[in-house]
């Protein structure tokens, strides 16, 4: 046999096995990563998408308990010294191992200046390098949750980015491109072949990853189609196989399609109301020289007088699960038995409302998002439908987010809607960031309705810090339960995801709406 | 005719600044790009440094002269959103509107032209009447309406032309070009006929007026009474002389497709300017807004230069000398 002969039969030979196994995933999203540098922005979509390239050291599994990445074992060595042993013989994409040096890069990357994730590292004091795959994380104090806070933060490649000038995430400030905002080099089961920002992007299996892949994708299409009815005519028409979300309208469409199945299930965000309760007179009300919030009966007669399950039926088409809690299953912390909405009692209400000194009700502003959540505007409007049957007139002022959270997180606001997602998978997020009373160290910082509980405070400082996870636990319910007893918010809802796909591609829907590519089948 | 070109040139740099600023003031109202930058985790300090870092707690007027200053140097600054310079993102994203605005006009011209001559010429009867009539749907069905009924049809039910993107793309140095690919052209076709309709039905009755007005004129009862064929005389003397204006409005009507391409480009996820400003808008990424207004000014102005220029050239009454124009 010569040598064009051996050529030609293992070219056939790769074709017939290509044939056999190679798929092609065509995504299409509502939306896409604003970069590539998973430093840059600390958002679902971005850390979804730079997920399939990049890997932190602690990852998620399929029901998003801390599972093995980059480091293979971690544990507490002190009260505030984490010990990670790092996997080895693992490459970057462009051939170079990853080491511990990778790991320390990466974190000062991530806490440095551009980065959005420093959030993430904020307890970190120090990051040290016992050997080639040992690192040390030590925190400012006890931290036990640090393994599930560091489950975003990705790791790069100190090399690749000292040679292209990616030291840091985009610097807006000098107007400096930085190329890893377009081109990758991670340690993760995808590749980037190309990328047209917001038109198409092109992932190709890395044929030399580290663990053993369970599903059967080659190369992965990704193309935002921003107009809902464009990417439900996309999906039909079957030029993409699997599309996110389904708007909610088109679900029983998709669904009595022959080829189509449409998954849906909870999402790990709480759609919630906030109230002020710091202003001695609210902002945008017609009750004058006093602030109707601040009475725990008020708070309870918009509580009960909300008929949540009319909002889950009629605005969210069933694609909701109502909530008495301000965290989802799934979070660390959530307790069932907690999980219990006081019932929705219109006479009740008006009662509640009457003892409090507004028999004929009130005039109350409220604010709220149309294009963040799902149906955010029009979950508001039913609220106000709500509330005018006990005489509160509910002034909606719903608009665009880009409008919408300046003026809310100014504060500039009596009463509005807002939805949170704990970044960390652990109560303490929800506790610190939306209930905490507000402190100018970042403390309550969504708490934007200034709920104040001394005792939650207290709890919240402590649950940090608690290594023991029963008692851990123990707090955190009890904080909960304060919460809950001093309706320092209306929680409403889970609203639940919902994607559509051929039937032939089988994949695993994660709560917190990441996908990572390498558990999607094509058969 | 350089004094003109240059007193319109001057013109051209006020309406270009007057733009830029109604723009800035407007960008005061839509929203702040800040909280999009940055995760929901991000401190307060973190929000009020990148705000000052990006220039946006500066007073207007001084950030619509550091735009100013820049622009000049044709130097927009990097997109919010994108972290990319937005001269590079425009020049990207340019060639795809181009295409698709020249496709439309061409469409709107090659069908517009001969429906409206036929509509004037056989007024009355049925096909003329269902011409009108359509025409009327196409000036006031709104365009993302057309865009979704054509998916429906064609990528749908049909499944014979794609709905979405813009296919297989060629790069010509700076230049991506659909039209070289199979691929390409499917998938020009839906926009490009969805963004025509307006532009076609405007012209064909705008053909169809102006050839009735042309035939009620005395050279062509003349040219009848010479015992000229049809033929000749509709399509060699009529015809001809309803071109003027028809031309006319073309040209200003391909700047408007151009900047019009907007909703089509939404519709079809097009990867066009139009496209780009509206996801530039969600996101308040005002470097990309900016660049894109002032943009679309310049092609109106432009146009709008070589129009005059063309009048300058066809019209011979504004060629007239002055100086022998007292004889």
């Amino acid at each position: 046999m010569n040598r064009f002969q051996t050529t030609v039969m293992a070219a056939t030979l790769a074709a017939a096995c290509g044939l056999a196994q190679a798929a092609t995933l065509r995504v299409a999203n509502q939306g896409d990563a604003t970069s590539m540098d998973p430093h840059s922005l600390n958002e679902s979509l971005q850390l979804s998408i730079t997920g399939n390239v990049y890997e932190p050291l602690v990852g998620r599994d399929k029901k998003l308990g801390l599972a093995p990445a980059l480091a293979t074992r971690w544990a507490q060595t002190s009260p505030t010294v984490w010990r990670f042993d790092l996997r080895r013989d693992v490459k970057f994409h462009d051939g170079t191992p990853f080491t511990a040096d990778d790991v320390l890069f990466s974190f000062t990357r991530a806490a440095g200046d551009g980065s959005d994730m420093k959030g993430y590292t904020s307890a970190i004091k120090d990051v040290r390098k016992v050997d080639q795959y040992t690192v040390d994380l030590e925190t400012t104090a006890p931290f036990p949750i640090l393994p599930d806070v560091i489950s975003l933060v990705y790791i790069m490649s100190k090399k690749w980015c000292e040679d292209n000038k990616a030291e840091k995430p985009v610097d807006r400030r000098k107007g400096i491109e930085n190329t890893a905002s377009f081109r990758s080099n991670g340690t993760g089961p995808y590749r980037l072949r190309e990328r047209q920002p917001t038109t198409r992007s092109v992932f190709v299996r890395n044929p030399t990853y580290w663990d053993k892949a369970e599903g059967n994708v080659d190369e992965v299409i990704f193309t935002p189609i921003g107009n809902d009815a464009t990417r439900v005519a996309a999906m039909l028409s079957g030029e993409i196989d699997m599309m996110e979300p389904v708007p909610l309208q088109d679900v029983e469409r998709l669904k009595s399609n022959a080829n189509i199945t449409v998954m849906q299930g909870p999402e790990l965000r709480t759609i919630f109301l906030g109230m002020d309760q710091k202003r001695d007179e609210l902002q945008f009300s017609s009750v004058k020289g006093k602030n109707p919030f601040k009475d725990k009966r008020v708070r309870q007669a918009f509580y009960q007088a909300i008929d949540i399950e009319t909002i889950r039926a009629r605005v969210m088409r069933n694609a909701a699960t109502p909530t008495g809690l301000m965290i989802a299953p799934g979070i660390k912390g959530f307790v069932a038995d907690q999980n219990r909405r006081l019932p929705h009692d219109t006479e009740a209400a008006k009662k509640l409302l009457a003892d409090a000194g507004y028999p004929s009700g009130f005039e109350v502003g409220m604010n709220c998002p149309n294009d963040r959540y799902v149906n955010d505007g029009e979950i508001c409007q039913a609220v106000a439908a709500n509330l005018a049957r006990i005489g509160v007139k509910v002034n909606l002022q719903a608009e665009s987010k880009a409008t919408y959270f300046p003026k809310i997180l100014r504060r500039d606001t009596s009463f509005y809607l807002l939805g949170w997602t704990p970044g960390t998978y652990d109560a303490h997020n929800a506790l610190s960031n939306l209930m905490a009373t507000p402190t100018d160290k970042g403390q309550g910082q969504f708490n934007l309705g200034s709920y104040s509980n001394a005792k939650l405070d207290e709890l919240t400082l402590k649950v940090q810090s608690e290594t023991d996870q029963v008692k851990r636990n123990a707090m955190i319910a009890e904080a909960f339960k304060l919460h809950a007893d001093d309706i320092g918010h209306i929680p409403l809802h889970q609203q639940a995801l919902a994607w559509a796909m051929k039937k032939n591609v089988s994949l695993v829907q994660l709560a917190d709406n990441f996908m990572p590519f390498k558990y999607i089948t094509v058969k | 005719m350089i004094a003109f070109i240059l007193r319109r040139l001057a013109q051209a740099i006020v309406v270009m600044l007057t733009v830029a600023f109604i723009a800035f003031m407007l960008f005061q109202y839509v929203g702040d790009p800040v909280t999009n930058l940055l995760g929901q985790d991000a401190t307060p300090e973190q929000r009020v440094q990148l705000r000052a870092d990006l220039g946006l707690d500066r007073p207007f007027p001084v950030q619509f002269a550091a735009f100013i200053g820049n622009a000049v140097q044709g130097e927009f600054g990097l997109s919010l959103r994108q972290g990319r310079k937005v001269s590079a993102l425009i020049v990207e994203r340019f060639p795809a509107t181009v295409e698709l605005a020249f496709g439309a006009a061409l469409l709107a011209l090659a069908f517009g032209i001969p429906m409206g001559v036929y509509a004037a010429l056989k007024r009355g009867n049925f096909l003329s009447q269902a011409l009108m009539t359509f025409s009327l749907l196409g000036v006031s069905l709104p365009t993302f309406l057309i865009g979704i009924l054509l998916i429906l049809f064609f990528a749908v039910t049909l499944k014979v032309l794609p709905s979405f993107g813009r296919g297989d793309t060629v790069a010509i140095g700076a230049w991506t070009s659909g039209l070289l690919t199979a691929d390409g052209w499917k998938h020009l076709i839906l926009p490009a006929v969805t963004l025509s309709i307006f532009q076609l039905t405007l012209i064909m009755r705008l053909v169809r007026a102006e050839m009735l007005e042309v035939l009620r004129t005395d050279y062509i009862k003349f040219a009848r009474a010479r015992g000229l064929p049809n033929r000749a005389v509709y399509f060699g003397h009529a015809l001809k002389n309803t071109l003027v204006p028809v031309i006319t409005i073309t040209g200003l009507q391909l700047g408007s497709l151009i900047a019009f391409a907007i909703i089509t480009e939404t519709v079809f996820q097009w990867p066009g300017m139009g496209l780009l400003f509206i996801q530039a808008v969600q996101f308040a990424d005002i470097p990309v807004m900016a660049a894109y207004l002032c943009l679309i000014a310049l092609i109106f102005v432009v146009i709008n230069l070589i129009v005059d220029m063309l009048y300058f050239a066809v019209d011979p009454r504004l060629r007239i000398d002055k100086s022998t124009a007292g004889h």
